[in-house]
């Protein structure tokens, strides 16, 4: 086995009367319509297998009814699976008894959620220390941490006020803090930012970006929006009717996607924004400036056009010189 | 044609037979353990007489300086407050203190009792769609049959006074208490408590943490509603000797003392007012979360 994290094995999840009658149908490829239209039962997750590696930010997408909600409450088990494995450093979740799925809850995993789910007749500081008074640690202890969090997410000040008297970017800040204070290594974030609009969305990425540089937590993000999948996510997974169609790196993605379902997705995004230096080296390294490997393509443009003869020298992650990229196949690249 | 016009019914003799059975049937169970159901009651019986002689003993300035207290504490408005405190002292001077001292003492045992019971199976029937369905048509026919009917097994197991008077109470005036507790858990915002569990929240504290307390204005509008149906059953339960406001209206009614009557109904009309008015705005407080105000 893999060093995973999480790891998904074979995951099936049919809702209905009898899931067990008829996931041997499922397993020999019976599509989601017609199990619903002769079987009539739903398929949410149709053998789905995934490894989280520690420390990184795994997307996961999808549009709506695509199975991503119902894919992250298996990993805290939410919701049960029909059939398959989810190990949890190795240990499998579902083999967990009442208590154990407990303890997972609430020190190991921590989730935030599309509607925020706080507490309304809480405050703030209140909301913020829930886990950790779950947990059973003291007043003051939770107390502390919770102003610290509080903090962290910029919300000093508002530690007496109720979520009603707050912005729902102030709310799912809330919701970060909760998760974060409770100390565990895996943060669940189910459409956390979906509900926000776009500006208050953007704000939100770069806090959690940023508090991730420091963390290092796994995290496991569901999305519909491409933009913020691409943005976000170290690794990502595309779900459609509750399979995995396409996972790997945002690049990946984009430069070469799997089929024509994501190929639409992709086509409307900026690719200047996702694609990186280190993709299209070609040749050998000019003379003059270098670049490394994983600056992003719209950064690259001006240092190419400057450039002589409008190309540039790459090099890798340790700093040696790999090869080169002229501003033609960049631009190229962009409007593929 | 004799089928169609006279209804098959069960024949006068043995229609007699049966009644005169579930009759004997009855006076035998109440023979057999009235006086151990008795016992049982006594408890209840000690804390109602001690009350009563508390709220009638106790110098009326005092009475009403913790009626004011209350309300303030309840409502945190002046005008509630000074209207109550007026409304008492208006009572007292037209000599009906000691009856709206005895209904009060009644009327705030039964509403510690129905609370006792009802909230914990209102909590029962929020967990457990059998409990729900099972309580559901008992609830029904406390609420919808005639109270004189159940007032005669009450009577014939504990006789006459004020134990029977407060069971009579209680059948009336619990159904509100379980049905707003039910409904007020299970209204509980399903996201909110899928938070909790993630967090890893036990049942029980999602019970006390989240559950309750978000149920609390629907069990508040509970509380309120079986004050109001305690107080409708003062006059029917100085039938079976409890103390109180009661009293004269009955004596009114067969007397036909006009005054009388208005007067001790005005009473309690009083009592109901200020009962309703002081639970809805400490409801109300209880909410200040909700809008996007309040320290």
């Amino acid at each position: 086995m893999s060093d995973a994290k999480i790891s998904i094995r074979n995951l099936y999840k049919i809702f209905g009367k009898s899931p067990d009658s008829v996931l041997a149908l499922v397993r020999e490829g019976l599509s989601k319509e017609d199990l619903l239209a002769h079987h009539d039962h739903v398929l949410g997750i149709n053998d789905v297998s995934l490894d989280i590696q520690p420390h990184g930010l795994q997307v996961i997408m999808g549009l709506s009814g695509s199975g991503k909600s119902t894919l992250i409450r298996h990993i805290n088990r939410l919701i049960d699976p029909t059939a398959g494995e989810i190990l949890i450093d190795g240990e499998d979740v579902l083999r967990m008894s009442e208590r154990q799925l407990r303890d997972l809850r609430r020190f190991r995993t921590s989730m935030v959620f599309q509607k925020f789910g706080l507490l309304p007749h809480r405050r703030i500081l209140q909301n913020v220390a829930y886990g950790l008074q779950v947990q059973g640690r003291s007043e003051t202890d939770s107390t502390r941490a919770a102003r610290h969090w509080i903090a962290r997410v910029g919300l000093d000040g508002y530690e007496n006020h109720y979520p009603a008297q707050l912005s729902g970017g102030m709310q799912q800040r809330v919701g970060l803090a909760r998760a974060l204070a409770t100390d565990a290594d895996i943060l669940l974030m189910d459409e956390a930012f979906s509900a926000l609009d776009p500006l208050i969305r953007t704000e939100m990425q770069g806090i959690l970006l940023e508090l991730q540089q420091e963390l290092h937590k796994t995290i496991v993000f569901i999305t519909h929006d491409l933009d913020e999948a691409l943005r976000l996510g170290d690794n990502i997974a595309i779900l459609r009717d509750g399979a995995v169609v396409q996972q790997g790196s945002a690049q990946q993605i984009v430069l070469r996607p799997a089929d024509a379902y994501i190929h639409d997705f992709v086509k409307d995004i900026n690719r200047g924004r996702v694609i990186r230096l280190g993709s299209l080296v070609e040749g050998d390294a000019p003379e003059g400036p270098v670049l490394p490997h994983d600056t992003l393509l719209e950064d690259a443009l001006l240092h190419l056009s400057d450039a002589p003869g409008q190309r540039v020298a790459v090099s890798d992650r340790t700093g040696r010189i790999v090869g080169g990229v002229d501003l033609k196949s960049a631009i190229r690249a962009i409007h593929a | 044609m004799d089928f169609l016009t006279t209804f098959p019914s069960m024949g006068r003799a043995d229609l007699a037979a049966l009644r005169r059975g579930i009759d004997a049937g009855f006076r035998d169970f109440s023979r057999e353990w009235g006086e151990a159901i008795e016992a049982f009651f006594h408890p209840l019986l000690r804390f109602l007489v001690w009350f009563d002689n508390l709220l009638v003993n106790t110098p009326w300035p005092i009475i009403l300086g913790a009626i004011g207290v209350l309300v303030w504490a309840g409502s945190r408005s002046w005008l509630m407050t000074l209207g109550s405190v007026a409304a008492f002292f208006l009572i007292g001077y037209f000599g009906m203190w000691h009856d709206t001292m005895s209904t009060l003492a009644i009327i705030s045992v039964a509403t510690i009792l129905c609370v006792a019971i009802g909230i914990p199976l209102g909590i029962l029937m929020a967990r457990s769609n059998r409990a729900q369905s099972t309580i559901t048509p008992v609830l029904d026919v406390m609420q919808t049959i005639p109270s004189f009917v159940y007032l005669i097994p009450v009577v014939m197991l504990l006789g006459i006074g004020r134990v029977p008077g407060l069971i009579a109470v209680c059948i009336y005036a619990l159904p509100p208490i379980v049905r707003l507790t039910n409904l007020g858990i299970r209204l509980v915002d399903r996201d909110v408590l899928e938070a909790a569990t993630a967090f890893g929240a036990s049942n029980w504290q999602k019970l006390w943490g989240v559950q309750v307390p978000l149920a609390l204005p629907n069990i508040f509008a509970g509380i309120n509603q079986t004050i109001m149906m305690a107080l409708a059953m003062v006059v029917i339960a100085s039938m079976i000797g409890v103390q109180g406001l009661g009293v004269p209206v009955l004596r009114a009614i067969s007397n036909q003392y006009l005054a009388l009557g208005i007067m001790n109904g005005l009473a309690i009309v009083a009592l109901a007012i200020i009962f309703d008015r002081v639970s809805q705005r400490y409801g109300q407080r209880l909410q200040a979360h909700r809008k996007g105000q309040g320290q």
